[in-house]
């Protein structure tokens, strides 16, 4: 391939950024994300380990399901004694859990959020809502599948599930991170044009970059 | 030759700080759940979650000044920590101690909130400069009743050398600062009520309030690093507590100095960690009235009582 042809590659992979003022969109970077694969199998192991003994939770209630995470914070559930800590940044945070439905102007917020994680980054979907709509299943203003918008590694069934059940399923995370299949951070990587298909199709106002780093 | 001896040595004593550090960091938490009661997490969560944030596989930065804030940090810590005597006698924990190291310490406080102000800046998040700010102005509050301490000790056993005021502390219990100059420990234990930033003084790191202020942007390595520094800091603020107040750790037997060490550092951490369990956050402006007021009246009566009576 010549010099030119990559160029216009290149050229065509950077993000437009088009729901921005044109003045603005200088100021956002065009970056995709890329993947980045696992380190060194032993190493690996051994921080997949550590990830799984220490998770962060982004203390951003998304929907009804965010009452859940009280209680579970406090002396009744104390998830604490299971590595499990409220963090008030995307930045810091590794697990982000979806509580319940989310509305159309939620997702925009979740998107964000879920894009300025750093990874690797695990979402636990709470409530048959983030499934198959729930209750909200035709509504106007709610998506039905959170897995179009972002990679979901676990679902945690119930309207509403108990505290019990989400350590139950923090534990099964816990499971698949150790035994390293968690790899949304990757999968959104490597599908970013379908997520953003499906994102700009539901969001209409998106006055956002199209990626959030 | 000997300067390589010395940090080989220097080495061993970073990690004996870090590890007990952070092993206080579990402590704490552990006391916080107990007092919420529930379970907490284990001891060795904090070293978990180290690890865990120099796992990332991505961390964003927003400039030099970000990568160098937490540098500026860490080397604050690193910087208090290797000019006290950990252990009194000891060639391995003596550390560089030196004529005049306690200015020096003194200003290696301050130094590393001031590189962490720089490099925080830059990460553009209103909240950080928000609590640098708070910060900054209740270190300032805090550093005047503990630096009118710290000249009462000074006039008292007339050196600014920490082993020579720990060497004039030995014998007896009855030598410590605390039972000769018990108006200064008390305006200094106040203040380290503020330095160790627990409850009713947490302004920096108020999750609720401003989500934890100045490290808000730090994901990654940068966070593990600041975390590193937090307990080699906490471990050097308390060593120099128990140097300066508390007849420091001395015994021919390192080990069991390392002992009588764990000891009295603990105990002087859970003061603050006891009033930070048992009372609500100040509010930015209450927090500084109130190291202005009391523990400053403290400390200047203490240094008129040691100068002239």
């Amino acid at each position: 391939m010549e010099n030119k042809d990559i160029k216009d590659i290149e050229n065509a992979m950077k993000l437009a950024n088009d729901g921005l003022p044109e003045k603005e969109r200088a100021l956002f970077a065009d970056a995709r994300p890329s993947h980045i694969g696992p380190a060194n199998k032993y190493l690996e192991k051994f921080m997949n380990w550590a990830r799984s003994r220490s998770l962060w939770i982004l203390a951003f209630g998304t929907g009804c399901g965010a009452t859940e995470l009280r209680p579970l914070f406090t002396s009744r559930f104390d998830a604490s004694r299971y590595g499990i800590a409220p963090r008030p940044t995307p930045r810091q945070a590794s697990v982000f859990v979806i509580g319940g439905y989310a509305s159309i102007k939620t997702i925009k917020r979740i998107v964000r959020s879920y894009e300025q994680m750093q990874g690797p980054k695990y979402v636990v979907a709470l409530g048959s809502c983030t499934i198959n709509g729930g209750m909200y299943y035709d509504s106007y203003n709610t998506i039905n599948r959170i897995d179009y918008y972002i990679p979901v590694d676990i679902y945690i069934t119930g309207c509403m599930p108990r505290p019990e059940s989400l350590i139950a399923g923090f534990e099964k995370l816990k499971e698949n991170i150790r035994a390293g299949e968690c790899d949304g951070m990757n999968t959104y990587a490597d599908n970013f044009d379908w997520y953003k298909k499906n994102q700009k199709q539901i969001i209409k106002d998106w006055n956002m970059p199209d990626y959030n780093w | 030759m000997d300067i390589i001896i010395k940090i080989f040595y220097a080495v061993i004593s970073i990690t004996v700080a870090t590890v007990w550090g952070l092993t206080l960091g579990g402590i704490v938490r552990k006391t916080y759940a107990r007092v919420h009661k529930r379970i907490g997490p284990p001891l060795i969560q904090p070293f978990l979650d180290i690890i865990q944030t120099h796992s990332r596989r991505e961390t964003i930065t927003h400039g030099v000044m970000f990568y160098l804030g937490p540098v500026f940090r860490l080397a604050g810590g690193l910087g208090t920590y290797l000019f006290i005597p950990v252990i009194f006698g000891s060639v391995v924990f003596g550390n560089f101690s030196m004529a005049g190291d306690l200015l020096l310490v003194m200003y290696f406080i301050f130094f590393g909130q001031l590189g962490m102000a720089l490099g925080a800046g830059e990460g553009g998040h209103p909240y950080s400069p928000l609590g640098i700010a708070r910060g900054l102005s209740q270190m300032s509050a805090f550093e005047l009743p503990f630096s009118l301490a710290v000249i009462s000790i000074a006039i008292q056993y007339n050196s600014l050398n920490i082993t020579d005021i720990v060497a004039a502390q030995q014998g007896s219990i009855l030598n410590w600062t605390l039972f000769t100059n018990p108006l200064a420990v008390m305006a200094a234990m106040i203040s380290l009520l503020g330095m160790n930033m627990h409850s009713p003084f947490s302004l920096v790191l108020a999750p609720q309030e401003i989500p934890i202020g100045p490290p808000i942007e730090m994901s990654g390595s940068f966070l593990g690093i600041l975390q590193t520094n937090r307990a080699i800091f906490a471990s050097a603020k308390l060593v120099l507590f128990m140097n300066l107040f508390f007849g420091g750790a001395a015994h021919p037997n390192v080990l069991i100095a390392l002992i009588i060490l764990m000891i009295k550092t603990l105990g002087i951490y859970m003061f603050s960690v006891l009033i930070g369990a048992s009372f609500p956050r100040f509010r930015p402006e209450q927090s500084f009235r109130f190291f202005l007021k009391w523990p400053t009246l403290i400390g200047i009566i203490s240094v008129l009582f040691i100068a002239y009576f």
